[in-house]
């Protein structure tokens, strides 16, 4: 019963995963993929935004452990971009009329701050030379119209944030990032459980995975874990670039 | 497979690898030659016993120590669910089906460690039942274990934010072992799901701790009891691979309490040890 209630937000968000991705898979098979969709993102923007750097240009992550922090910096400033835009919103109070709903999402919204700046910091001490451009954040309308349609995005965004770091440590070569990355996860995956529950209290570690077929959590009793391909095409549609994660390592 | 490139691999991260193996560098730096007086089959079995004397005996554990580490803390959650869930103290129906989602989860990291832990060869996982756990923490908690809300809650969440802490302490210890290093990543975001729930359950009780968020705020307990202070001592850290995390960026202020919860700290194995100890027969 609960979970009718939930598949609304639930096809949303998905539809809105998809259509983006069906449309740029079909450019790359036209074979004018990169020319043509750099036009489209230049045409669809709006030149208002004063803090959208490299516009029109795919952005390559890199190589090696610097490469897999880049990885992390995309995703953060994603749910980064994501949180403050929610809690900035004129509505805010309105949409979630429950204080402490607010200040979980403040909370959040914190996290994901600290961790983007972390990232930004540490890339620009490691490899100053090598750190990616901030991105521009392409969040559709239909993400922020409700309560249940910002919480069921919020839920891919943490789940797959899990996933992906959940996916790179096996990649990272340093201990101390893999550390990092350690220290950072379970944070994302508090949020993960949290979010899960606001949507229907009970699922912090149960139910459909979303991000992939299955379970969140499987037969196993383990969470999901992605490659950066597999988050990446999930990711995607919400960022203006184009994330080319081509040169980070495999194993 | 080249075991010298492994090795090499290992010193990048552990610097003194050639020292723990022997502290006559020489020999190794010789390691090559060594190799091709071993017949091949026997490089694995030289190798590991290499390893494992390495770090045996300088506090960093080897896998197989690591999955053994977690097993003993795998059984005393999966234990101490199996008796909690079984009870009927639950404020709701949601706390109950909460509590066995869990306990179905601690039996599956049982059953993968086992599994992990047979895989790597050598003698078999250890057996673990109730009897080798003891639930009145030698007496601190008397009887309240599983017959006081509150209290069961309470090591509820003592339990999650330990077996968090103790994954991501491990983690590096794994680094040489993907395969194993990615599940036990899988595991420790589960048990941090699980610390979450906890947590928001201890927050929305009647009578709960308001101020109990499902992350964790300086060393802050969230109302648990001071015998568990050590659960919580050393995550009230704010500088992180050497960046301070406090600061104002585009006009968010981020102080010391968003910046330690966004971050959990790891336990060394013998930290979460001394914690676990009183529940250990």
């Amino acid at each position: 019963m609960a979970k009718n209630t939930n598949s609304i937000p639930e096809q949303n968000v998905l539809q809105g995963l998809k259509n983006p991705l069906n449309r740029r898979s079909f450019l790359q098979y036209t074979g004018a993929g990169v020319a043509v969709s750099a036009l489209l993102l230049t045409g669809c923007d709006d030149d208002d935004d004063a803090t959208g750097t490299n516009m029109q240009g795919a952005v390559n992550l890199g190589s090696g452990d610097v490469g897999v922090l880049n990885y992390a910096y995309a995703l953060e400033q994603l749910e980064a971009a994501f949180y403050t835009t929610v809690v900035g919103m004129a509505n805010f109070a309105t949409l979630f009329p429950n204080a402490t709903e607010r200040a979980v999402l403040m909370d959040i919204r914190n996290h994901e701050v600290a961790h983007r700046e972390f990232f930004r910091a540490a890339i620009t001490s490691t490899a100053a030379s090598q750190i990616i451009p901030n991105l521009t954040p392409n969040l559709p309308a239909s993400a922020l119209a409700s309560r249940a349609s910002i919480l069921a995005t919020a839920r891919t965004f943490e789940d797959l944030g899990v996933a992906a770091y959940n996916g790179a440590g096996k990649l990272l070569t340093s201990a101390t990032f893999l550390g990092i990355a350690g220290k950072i996860v379970s944070v994302e995956a508090r949020h993960a459980a949290e979010i899960r529950d606001m949507i229907e209290n009970g699922t912090f570690a149960s139910g459909p995975a979303g991000i992939r077929s299955g379970e969140i959590v499987d037969a196993n009793g383990l969470d999901v874990a992605l490659t950066p391909a597999q988050v990446l095409a999930l990711a995607q549609p919400f960022i203006k670039e184009t994330i080319n994660a081509s040169n980070l390592p495999t194993t | 497979m080249n075991i010298f490139n492994i090795l090499k691999e290992v010193e990048k991260v552990d610097p003194e690898i050639f020292d723990r193996l022997d502290p006559r560098r020489a020999v190794f730096k010789h390691f090559g030659g060594f190799g091709k007086k071993l017949a091949a089959a026997a490089i694995p079995v030289a190798f590991g016993s290499m390893l494992n004397k390495a770090y045996g005996q300088t506090g960093t554990p080897t896998v197989r120590e690591v999955l053994e580490f977690a097993l003993k803390l795998e059984n005393l959650e999966y234990y101490f669910y199996k008796r909690a869930a079984d009870t009927n103290i639950f404020a709701s129906a949601a706390g109950k089906t909460a509590f066995t989602v869990i306990r179905d989860h601690e039996e599956d990291h049982v059953n993968f460690l086992r599994t992990a832990i047979t895989g790597l060869g050598g003698a078999a996982p250890t057996n673990y039942t109730d009897a080798n756990f003891d639930w009145t923490a030698k007496g601190l908690l008397g009887t309240s274990t599983f017959t006081d809300y509150p209290t069961m809650l309470a090591v509820a969440q003592a339990f999650e934010d330990t077996g968090v802490r103790a994954y991501k302490g491990a983690a590096p210890a794994l680094m040489t072992n993907d395969a194993v290093l990615q599940a036990a990543l899988q595991i420790h975001s589960v048990e941090a799901r699980h610390a979450a729930h906890l947590r928001r359950m201890r927050r929305d009780m009647a009578s709960g701790v308001a101020t109990n968020k499902p992350w964790i705020t300086m060393k802050d307990r969230g109302g648990l009891p001071p015998a568990f202070q050590g659960v919580y001592d050393g995550e009230e850290v704010t500088t992180q691979a050497g960046v301070n995390i406090v600061g104002t960026f585009n006009g968010i202020a981020i102080d010391a309490n968003a910046a330690s919860e966004a971050f959990d700290e790891p336990l060394t194995v013998a930290q979460v040890n001394t914690i676990v100890a009183p529940f250990i027969k």
